[in-house]
C-alpha cells in the first residue's frame, strides 16, 4: 500500500535526532532500517508526520568493548551483529539469534536497536536482551539514562523510550563461562517466531550453577521463565533434570492465539522448546 | 539485402537453450504494465468493503472530492448496470448465475467488494482520498461455512435466489451402488482441499488509454488472456470489440489468477473512454489478497469400494465447492475440470461424481494452477493410501495392482477419457531407484522401533492429469461458451528474419524460446532469427491464450502446421528459381536443393526475399511468404509421473520437514528440458506449499484472517530441499509433436505426496489424516486426537 505523506529528517548525531523528535512533538517516529516501520506506514496502521532517520548516526553504528560488557549501537544492522568479531566472541547468543531473524535482505537493513524498540512480541532480539539482563542507553532532551531490560519492554509494541527519546545503544554482558542457545520455532525460514526460547546456563562440575531462560511470544513482552530458572539452578546438568524443569516453562505466561498457533499449543511449545534450548545451552 | 544465416547446430527441439526472454524479465527492465507511463495518466484507486456482507445505506464522498488532486469519485449509482466480471461456463441448465457489479450499488457481499472508485492525478492522492470516503453500512449476516450455507434458513448471499446452492452437477459412470454391494471394504474419508490465494510475483495492473483521434482504446493488463479479455470487455461495456485492443505485455506470473476478467479492467476501460485520458490502476499486495480470485476450497467426501485382495471396484465423489460471493470467468467449472480425473491412473468399474457449488460471502474462487485436477488427484491419491492401510497392503503394491499397465494403452477409463499413452511402471521404477525407497523404509522401521521423537514417512503420488485444453466440441458439450483451438502465423520477412505470431500468452513460461526452437527445426532458421510475437490483439489477432497447460500441447501443433505450410510454399518458389520440379526439391536445415545435384540450391531466406520482390514467382502465385494454422486439438493429453516424498515429522512439536523429494515426470517429448525442469520445480513448490504452508482463513464474520504474507505463508527456496527430478519419455500419439504439457504437473502431483508422507509417518500413532496445511498445530492436534481415540 501507499503511506500517508510525512516529513523526513536525517540526523547525523544523537543530539540532532533528539532535537528533531522534540520539535515534532508526539507525532514523530525514529527510522532505523525501516524493516518494521515501513510496513506499518504502508499498511496505514500509523501515520507519523515526521520520520527521524538515525541509520547513519556514527555513534549508533559502533560496537564497543567496555571490558565486562559490549555496547552495541542501536543502528548496527542485524547482519553486522551476526558477523561482528566482538559479538561472536563475547555474546555468541546474540550472533546466533541474529542469524535466525527474517531473511538476508531484511538482516542487511534491519537494526538491532530497531528490533528492540519496535518491541514486537514475536521478535527475537528483545528476548536475547531480556535473558542477558541487557541495559538500554536512551537519550532525551534531559540527557541520557539507562533502562534495565526488565523495565524496557512495557507492552505490545511499547517500550520505555519516550516520544522525544532515542535508543542509542544496548549494553550486553560478556558471556565467558556460559553456554547459550536460542531455539526459534517458526513455519518458514523468514517467518516470525511462533514461540522462541533463549537459554543461557553456567555449568560447574556437572551442576547448573546459574540458569537464565526467556521466552518469545508468550506474552506482551519477552518474559523470563523464573520457575524454570529456579528449578534448574543447583540441579544436575542432565537431560532428565532439564526436561523436568522445562515442564513449568509456560507457567505464568499469557500467549495470544493467532493463525499459526493458539494459546494452548504455544504453551505446549514453550515446554518442549525450553527443554531443547536449555539442553543445547548446557552442551548436552 | 537478404541476410542468410545457416543453421549449423543440429536439432533445436530437445536442446536446453537458455531462455531468450530472461535477461529482461529477471532485471525487470521491461514493459511490465505498471512500468507503462503515459502522459496525462489519471490514477484509479478502489475503496473496498471492510465488511463481508452489508447493505450500503449512504456513501459520503464530499471530503474525498475536496482533496486537492482528486478529480472524480464514482459509486455504484454512476454505473448501475455495469458488470465487473462475468461467467462463461454455466455448467448446468439450472445453475443460479450471479450478477457481479463493477461497483456495488446497494449491498456488499465479501470483504474486499468495491464500493467506490477514486480518480486522481496522482497515485498517492488517490490512496489518501480513500480514507476520506464515509460509508454507512447495515450489517448483514456473513455466510462463511459451506455446510451451514446449505441448511434451510441460512442467511442468503443472493437473497433473490432463495438459496445459497449455485448448482449441482452429477456424472454417474457405471453403477457405483452395484459395485459397492460387491465390495469387501468401503473406505470413506472427508478431505478438505483448503482455500488458497494465488500469488504471482507481479500483482495485477491495468492501463487503459484512448488512442488519439481514432476510436480505439488500448488496454494493457497483467493478464493471461488478452484475447478472451477483449471479447468479454466488449460484451460487458458495449464498446465495439473492433475498437478495443488488449495488450498483455510482459506478465510476471499468473497461476490462473490472471485467467480472469476483473472489475478494475472494466472500470479502467470505461473511465478512460469517458474521461478521454489514460487511466491506470495497480493493486497493492494487501488488495491482491482479497480482490484477486482465490483457488481450491472444496470439501471432498470420498468413498473407495475395494475387495479384500486389493482390487478397486469403484469410487464415489461428493464435493462441496465454494464459489465465493459471485461467479467469475470459470468459477463453477473449476471443480468440474477435475471431474474426469478422480479415477486417476486406476482401473475401476464405477465412478459416481457429484459436485454442489455453494455461494458464500467470501472472495470468488476460480482457476488456480491445476484447476480441478489437483483436487481430484489429492482425493484419489490420498484414498488409495487409506485403502491400502485398511487392507494391510503396502501402498505402492496396492497401486501396482490397480493401475493401467503400459500394454493396455490406449485405455478408455471409467469417466470416458481415452488415455493415449503412458508407462506408469517405468516412471515408478525410476522414482524408486532415485529415492532409495527400500533404504528409507528400513530407516522408517528403525525409527518406529526406537520410538524416535522424529518419525519418518514416505509419501507416494502416482498421478496423471489432462492437459491441452481443449477439443472445442468437448468444451461445447460441457456448456463452455468458447472453443479450445490455437493459432499461429509464421511470416518470413524480406530480410530473412522470422516473425512467429502466436495466440498463446506467456507470463513466465518461456514461449519465446521454446516456440523458436520448434519453428527453427521446421523452417530451418536459427533460433536467434525468430521473434515470437504474443499477447497483443493488435499484432496477434487470433488466440485462446495460456492456461491449463495448453500452450505447447495445442499451440505447439499450430506452430508445426504453420511452419510446414510456409516451407511448402517456399518449396514451390525454390523449385521455380532452381528450374526443377518441386517433387525433386529436398529441404534440409533451411536449404532447398535439387535431388542428385546439391550444387543447385537456395536458402529459405533467399526465397523469402524473392517472395517479397515478387519479380520471379511461379505463375499465379501470390507474393509474400508465410504459413498460418488454427488447430483444434483431437484430444486432451495425459502427462503422468511418480513422485515420492520423505517426510520427517517431529511428534513433540508437530513440525514437518520435507527431507527428500523425487519427481519423475512423463510429459512426452520435451522441447526444452531446462524449461521443463523449471516448470517442475515451480509446480512442486506450489503443490508442496498447499500441503505444508498455505491456507486462507476467515473468521465467522467473513473477515480474511490471512490478509498479509505474515499470516498467509509462502515458502522460499530456504524452506525446500533440492528436488531430485527425472523424466521418462512416452510420446503422446494424439499430439503431432508428441508433447503433453508440464505447466501444472508439479502442483498437481506433490500435494498428496506430502500429506501421504506425513500420515505414513504418524499412522502407528493412529493418525489417518492431517488437515492441510500440515502446520505444526494441525499435525500436533492430529496426534493428540488420535491418541485420545478420536478421528483427527
Amino acid at each position: 500500500m501507499i503511506p500517508s505523506s510525512f516529513d523526513y529528517v536525517k540526523a547525523s548525531t544523537v543530539d540532532e535526532a533528539v532535537a528533531a523528535l522534540t520539535a515534532a512533538g508526539e507525532d514523530a517516529k525514529v527510522l532505523g532500517g525501516g524493516q518494521s516501520l515501513l510496513p506499518v506506514l504502508r499498511l496505514r496502521l500509523n501515520s507519523p508526520s515526521v520520520l527521524v532517520d538515525v541509520s547513519e548516526v556514527d555513534e549508533m553504528r559502533q560496537v564497543t568493548d567496555e571490558g565486562s560488557a559490549l555496547l552495541v549501537g542501536a543502528a548496527v544492522t542485524t547482519y553486522e551483529v551476526m558477523h561482528h568479531d566482538l559479538v561472536t566472541a563475547h555474546v555468541p547468543l546474540l550472533a546466533q539469534t541474529a542469524a535466525l531473524v527474517a531473511d538476508p535482505a531484511i538482516r542487511h537493513r534491519g537494526t538491532f536497536g530497531g528490533s528492540c524498540t519496535h518491541a514486537d512480541p514475536s521478535g527475537d532480539m528483545p528476548t536475547v536482551a531480556r535473558v542477558l539482563d541487557a541495559e538500554f542507553v536512551v537519550a532525551g532532551p534531559g540527557g541520557r539514562r539507562t533502562v534495565p531490560a526488565a523495565d524496557f519492554f512495557v507492552d505490545f509494541f511499547t517500550t520505555a523510550v519516550g516520544p522525544d527519546e532515542v535508543l542509542v545503544a544496548v549494553r550486553l554482558p560478556k558471556m565467558g563461562g556460559w553456554g547459550s542457545h536460542y531455539e526459534k520455532f517458526h513455519r518458514t525460514a523468514q517467518a516470525w517466531a511462533i514461540v522462541g526460547v533463549a537459554a543461557a546456563v553456567r555449568v560447574e562440575g556437572g551442576t547448573i550453577a546459574e540458569a537464565r531462560v526467556a521466552l518469545t511470544n508468550m506474552g506482551a513482552t519477552p518474559i523470563r521463565a523464573a520457575s524454570v530458572e529456579a528449578a534448574l539452578t543447583g540441579g544436575p546438568a542432565t537431560a532428565e533434570a532439564i526436561a523436568a524443569a522445562a515442564e513449568s516453562a509456560a507457567d505464568g505466561t499469557s500467549p495470544t492465539s493467532d493463525t499459526h498457533a493458539d494459546a494452548e499449543f504455544r504453551r505446549h511449545l514453550a515446554r518442549v522448546l525450553t527443554k531443547r534450548a536449555v539442553t543445547k545451552a548446557a552442551g548436552l | 539485402m537478404t541476410e542468410t544465416v545457416m543453421r549449423t547446430d543440429g536439432a533445436a527441439i530437445g536442446r536446453a537453450d537458455r531462455r531468450k526472454e530472461d535477461a529482461r524479465l529477471l532485471t525487470g527492465r521491461t514493459n511490465w504494465t505498471d512500468n507503462i507511463q503515459l502522459p496525462g495518466t489519471l490514477h484509479m484507486a478502489t475503496l473496498r468493503s471492510s465488511m463481508a456482507h452489508a447493505k450500503i445505506l449512504r456513501i459520503d464522498t464530499s471530503a474525498a472530492l475536496a482533496l486537492e488532486g482528486v478529480l472524480h469519485v464514482y459509486t455504484g449509482r454512476d454505473f448501475p448496470e455495469l458488470a465487473g466480471s462475468t461467467c462463461v461456463w454455466p455448467v448446468t441448465d439450472d445453475i443460479r448465475m450471479s450478477h457481479y457489479p463493477a461497483i456495488c450499488t446497494d449491498e456488499v457481499k465479501y470483504a474486499g467488494d468495491v464500493v467506490a472508485v477514486v480518480i486522481a492525478n496522482d497515485r498517492s492522492v488517490a490512496a489518501d482520498a480513500l480514507d476520506l470516503i464515509d460509508v454507512d453500512y447495515e450489517h448483514l449476516p456473513a455466510v462463511v461455512d459451506m455446510e451451514e450455507a446449505l441448511k434451510p434458513g441460512a442467511p442468503l448471499v443472493h437473497a433473490d435466489m432463495g438459496t445459497n446452492e449455485c448448482y449441482v452437477a452429477r456424472m454417474p459412470c457405471g453403477d457405483y451402488e452395484a459395485v459397492k454391494a460387491r465390495a469387501d471394504v468401503v473406505v470413506k474419508r472427508r478431505f478438505i482441499n483448503q482455500r488458497l490465494i494465488p500469488n504471482p510475483m507481479e500483482p495485477r495492473s491495468v492501463v487503459a488509454a484512448p488512442m488519439g483521434m481514432s476510436d480505439e482504446i488500448t488496454l494493457w493488463s497483467a493478464t493471461q488472456i488478452p484475447h478472451v479479455l477483449r471479447v468479454l470487455l466488449a460484451l460487458l461495456t458495449g464498446i465495439p470489440e473492433n475498437n478495443i485492443r488488449v495488450v498483455a505485455p510482459d506478465v510476471g506470473g499468473g497461476f490462473g489468477a490472471k485467467l480472469q476478467i476483473y472489475r478494475e479492467e472494466v472500470l479502467a476501460l470505461v473511465l478512460a473512454k469517458r474521461l478521454g485520458k489514460p487511466v491506470k490502476w495497480t493493486e497493492t499486495r494487501s488488495e491482491h489478497m482479497v480482490a484477486t480470485h482465490h483457488g481450491r476450497d472444496q470439501i471432498q467426501d470420498i468413498e473407495l469400494a475395494v475387495t479384500k485382495d486389493g482390487t478397486i471396484l469403484g469410487m464415489k465423489v461428493d464435493l462441496l465447492a465454494d464459489m465465493g460471493a459471485y461467479l467469475q470467468i470459470i468459477t463453477p467449472g473449476t471443480p468440474l475440470l477435475g471431474m474426469f480425473m478422480y479415477s486417476g491412473i486406476y482401473k475401476m468399474e464405477a465412478l459416481d461424481f457429484t459436485c454442489t457449488g455453494v455461494y458464500t460471502t467470501k472472495t470468488p474462487t476460480d482457476a488456480y494452477r491445476g484447476a480441478g485436477r489437483p483436487e481430484a488427484t489429492y482425493a484419489i491419491e490420498r484414498i488409495v493410501d487409506e485403502a491400502a492401510a485398511e487392507l494391510g497392503m503396502e501402498p505402492m503394491e496396492f497401486r501396482r495392482k490397480n493401475w493401467i499397465t503400459h500394454e493396455e494403452f490406449p485405455y478408455t477409463q471409467i469417466a470416458g477419457l481415452t488415455y493415449d499413452t503412458g508407462n506408469y511402471e517405468a516412471a515408478t521404477a525410476r522414482a524408486i531407484e532415485l529415492f532409495g525407497y527400500d533404504e528409507l523404509r528400513a530407516e522408517q522401521k528403525a525409527r518406529r522401533e526406537s520410538g524416535d521423537p522424529v518419525q519418518l514417512g514416505i509419501g507416494i503420488s502416482t498421478f496423471t492429469e489432462m492437459c491441452g485444453l481443449a477439443p472445442s466440441r468437448t468444451l461445447g458439450a460441457l456448456k463452455y461458451v468458447a472453443g479450445g483451438w490455437e493459432h499461429c502465423t509464421i511470416r518470413a520477412l524480406p530480410t530473412g528474419k522470422i516473425e512467429l505470431v502466436t495466440g498463446t500468452s506467456p507470463h513466465g513460461q518461456g514461449h519465446e524460446t521454446a516456440w523458436s526452437q520448434i519453428a527453427s527445426d521446421i523452417i530451418g532458421v536459427p533460433v536467434e532469427d525468430i521473434e515470437v510475437v504474443h499477447g497483443d490483439t493488435g499484432r496477434a489477432p487470433y488466440g485462446m491464450d495460456t492456461y491449463g497447460s495448453r500452450s505447447l500441447a495445442v499451440g505447439g501443433q499450430a506452430i508445426k502446421l504453420a511452419g510446414e505450410r510456409l516451407v511448402e510454399k517456399a518449396r514451390l518458389i525454390a523449385a521455380h528459381q532452381l528450374e526443377a520440379n518441386p517433387d525433386d526439391i529436398e529441404f534440409t536445415a533451411g536449404t532447398y536443393s535439387v535431388k542428385g545435384d546439391p550444387e543447385k540450391s537456395t536458402t529459405i531466406q533467399a526465397v523469402a526475399f524473392e517472395a517479397f520482390t515478387a519479380h520471379n514467382l511461379p505463375d499465379g502465385m501470390e507474393p509474400t511468404l508465410s504459413g498460418e494454422s488454427t488447430v483444434d486439438p483431437l484430444d486432451f493429453s495425459y502427462p503422468h509421473g511418480t513422485h515420492l516424498a520423505a517426510m520427517e515429522v517431529d511428534t513433540e512439536t508437530g513440525k514437518v520437514t520435507l527431507r527428500k523429494y523425487v519427481a519423475v515426470d512423463d510429459c512426452g517429448v520435451q522441447i526444452n528440458p531446462m524449461i521443463v525442469e523449471g516448470q517442475v520445480h515451480g509446480g512442486l513448490a506450489q503443490g508442496i506449499a498447499q500441503a505444508m504452508y498455505e491456507g486462507a482463513l476467515y473468521d465467522n464474520d467473513g473477515n480474511l484472517l490471512t490478509g498479509s504474507m505474515g499470516d498467509y505463508l509462502l515458502p522460499s527456496a530456504a524452506d525446500l530441499p533440492s528436488f531430485v527430478t527425472d523424466r521418462t519419455v512416452t510420446p503422446s500419439t494424439t499430439h503431432p509433436l508428441g508433447t503433453k504439457g508440464i505447466g501444472e504437473a508439479g502442483a498437481i502431483a506433490s500435494t498428496p505426496a506430502i500429506i501421504n508422507g506425513v500420515v505414513d509417518a504418524l499412522r502407528p500413532l493412529g493418525v489417518t489424516d492431517v488437515f492441510m496445511p500440515a502446520s505444526p498445530q494441525n499435525v500436533w492436534r492430529a496426534i493428540q486426537n488420535a491418541q485420545a481415540g478420536g478421528a483427527r
